[in-house]
């Protein structure tokens, strides 16, 4: 292995994580975490764990309150324009796809591309469509996110975050609210990522993925953590999730019946 | 980016200062509105200088990208506005040349009217009109974008992908108020002109259309149209500083975006009013 390729793509000593909306309101503390190039984690947690609030510290969106977080062997604190290119190397997935309203999906995916390498439409415009196609969005490139369902402005959003091509994809609670044929889209296409896409020269990308439903992500090939009273617990591989007894865990793994019950 | 966002409103942080409870003297009342608007003051000052780096810094990135958005706002701020300007810009002759006609002829004054509509249309009321209608049918509209973009995690989107959203959202925004402020003054100062003549015309004032644009060019100077230059552009740039700042430099929720909007308006009242005071000064001392 190269030397570049042994950097931790993410490395997390002691953070204390702020609310977006609140810098102040610590969400969690004491956060330990590596995360190694070609690792896929699912980070699981009820509603207000403060998921999203973590993988925005993971991308350098919001600098830590409190310890170190590095990314790319940089710390986030640092993370200004200077260090545009490591930022680059991390695409984000928005729960809800958070798409610009009043740009049609193609301007949406077409966008970080053409301000990035300050291409006008028409030579942005090939990449666009493959990727368009790819992700089965050509038929909807030229509507705007308020006329599409939620399936497939998550997935214009998945498309937004893949055009630059990035070696890490996080994703916030990709499949909440998806139908079953979508869900089992993503999963399929996650994995074809992790594996190495053709998209992305074929090259494994490190995935991130937090969700409040466990039972969609039984791989034995992923690593498991849990976001509970305002601390982060990595539960390992899935032989060691479905083993726990922590009753958090026990009901993220539970199926909606089985909670009503 | 994120961190531009946060020094500007990190300055003027007056969330915290209202949850204080209500002052219970006048004088308390008093000190803590001061503090807010000096508060307020700081955050857009700081606004407005870190767009002008943005501007000044970023002028040759992502060409293909702003460019197209700076020409949309151009058409939006001024093109799409001019109908109305047109209909103002007569209205406006027809009331200063109806109010100034009959008293400067009872006093054989007729020859001061170019001058009049000199002092009157293009050093005062053009420019502030023109600045005030752009507030109020763009500006608003500005506030209300950026804010529900703001309240709906776009901006953070933007970050995401590496964008400035200063670059991205606020410049094109400035430049293209600036520009239409600009555009429509002197399309409102020509009309005014050319209605004014036309209702003195009407009211069988004897001046002919030769002596009326004499009268007009005798009364301005070089400093008229330097001054009305630099004014235009001044109440463009910081009608969409206020409103871009309203909307943008602080998290928001959908609730608060039409709050924040009635907010954003009044501040750009005030701004071009301090504005206009600042030009008036300077044409004194001119």
């Amino acid at each position: 292995m190269s030397e570049p390729e042994k950097t931790a793509v993410l490395e997390m000593r002691d953070v204390s994580v702020g609310a977006m909306r609140d810098i102040g309101f610590i969400v969690l503390a004491g956060v330990n975490w590596l995360v190694t190039p070609g690792e896929f984690w699912a980070v699981a947690g009820q509603q207000h764990a403060g998921k999203s609030d973590f993988l925005m510290l993971s991308a350098g969106l919001m600098a830590p309150v409190q310890g170190d977080c590095k990314l790319f062997g940089t710390e986030t604190r640092r993370f200004d324009e200077t260090k545009l290119t490591e930022r680059l190397r991390v695409g984000f997935v928005f729960e809800g796809g958070q798409l610009f309203n009043q740009l049609t999906l193609r301007e949406n995916v077409a966008l970080p591309l053409q301000y990035h390498r300050d291409l006008p439409p028409a030579e942005a415009a090939h990449e666009v469509a493959a990727l368009l196609e790819l992700l089965e969005l050509t038929p909807l490139a030229e509507v705007t996110p308020a006329n599409v369902s939620d399936n497939w402005l998550q997935r214009a959003a998945l498309a937004r975050a893949l055009i630059l091509k990035p070696e890490v994809l996080l994703l916030d609670n990709p499949l909440a609210g998806l139908g079953a044929r979508h869900r089992q889209w993503w999963l399929r296409f996650l994995d074809q990522l992790w594996r190495g896409h053709a998209w992305c020269g074929g090259r494994p990308m490190t995935l991130i993925a937090t969700t409040d439903d466990l039972r969609p992500w039984r791989n034995a090939d992923r690593k498991f953590a849990l976001l509970h009273d305002k601390k982060f617990f990595p539960l390992g591989a899935w032989n060691e999730v479905e083993s726990t007894n922590d009753p958090v865990v026990k009901e993220l793994l539970a199926a909606p019946a089985e909670l009503i019950s | 980016m994120r961190e531009n966002l946060a020094k500007a409103f990190a300055l003027a942080n007056t969330q915290l200062i209202r949850r204080v409870q209500l002052p219970k003297s006048y004088t308390d009342l008093v000190g803590r509105k001061l503090f807010l608007f000096l508060l307020t003051l700081q955050g857009l000052v700081a606004f407005a200088l870190i767009t002008l780096g943005v501007m000044l810094r970023k002028s040759r990135m992502a060409r293909n990208v702003i460019r197209p958005r700076i020409r949309q706002e151009i058409a939006r701020a001024g093109v799409a506005l001019l109908p109305m300007f047109v209909f103002v810009a007569l209205a406006l002759g027809f009331l200063v040349i109806g109010q100034t006609v009959s008293t400067l002829a009872k006093f054989g004054a007729t020859d001061y009217l170019g001058t009049t509509m000199v002092i009157v249309v293009v050093r005062e009321l053009g420019p502030l009109l023109a600045a005030m209608l752009v507030l109020a049918r763009v500006g608003t509209a500005h506030v209300i974008e950026l804010g529900t973009a703001r309240a709906l995690g776009e901006v953070e989107a933007l970050e995401a992908l590496g964008i400035d959203p200063v670059h991205y959202l606020i410049v094109p925004r400035v430049i293209g108020m600036a520009v239409g402020v600009f555009s429509l003054t002197v399309y409102l100062i020509i009309g005014a002109l050319v209605s004014g003549y036309l209702f003195a015309f009407l009211q069988d004032v004897p001046l002919t259309p030769g002596d009326y644009f004499k009268q007009i060019a005798g009364a301005l100077s070089w400093l008229d149209f330097a001054l009305l230059a630099l004014k235009t552009v001044a109440f463009g740039f910081f009608i969409a500083i206020v409103t871009c700042y309203h909307g943008l430099a602080r998290p928001l929720r959908l609730e608060d975006v039409s709050r924040v909007a009635v907010r954003a308006v009044s501040q750009g009242v005030i701004v071009c009013v301090l504005i206009d005071a600042l030009f008036i000064l300077l044409y004194l001392v001119a």
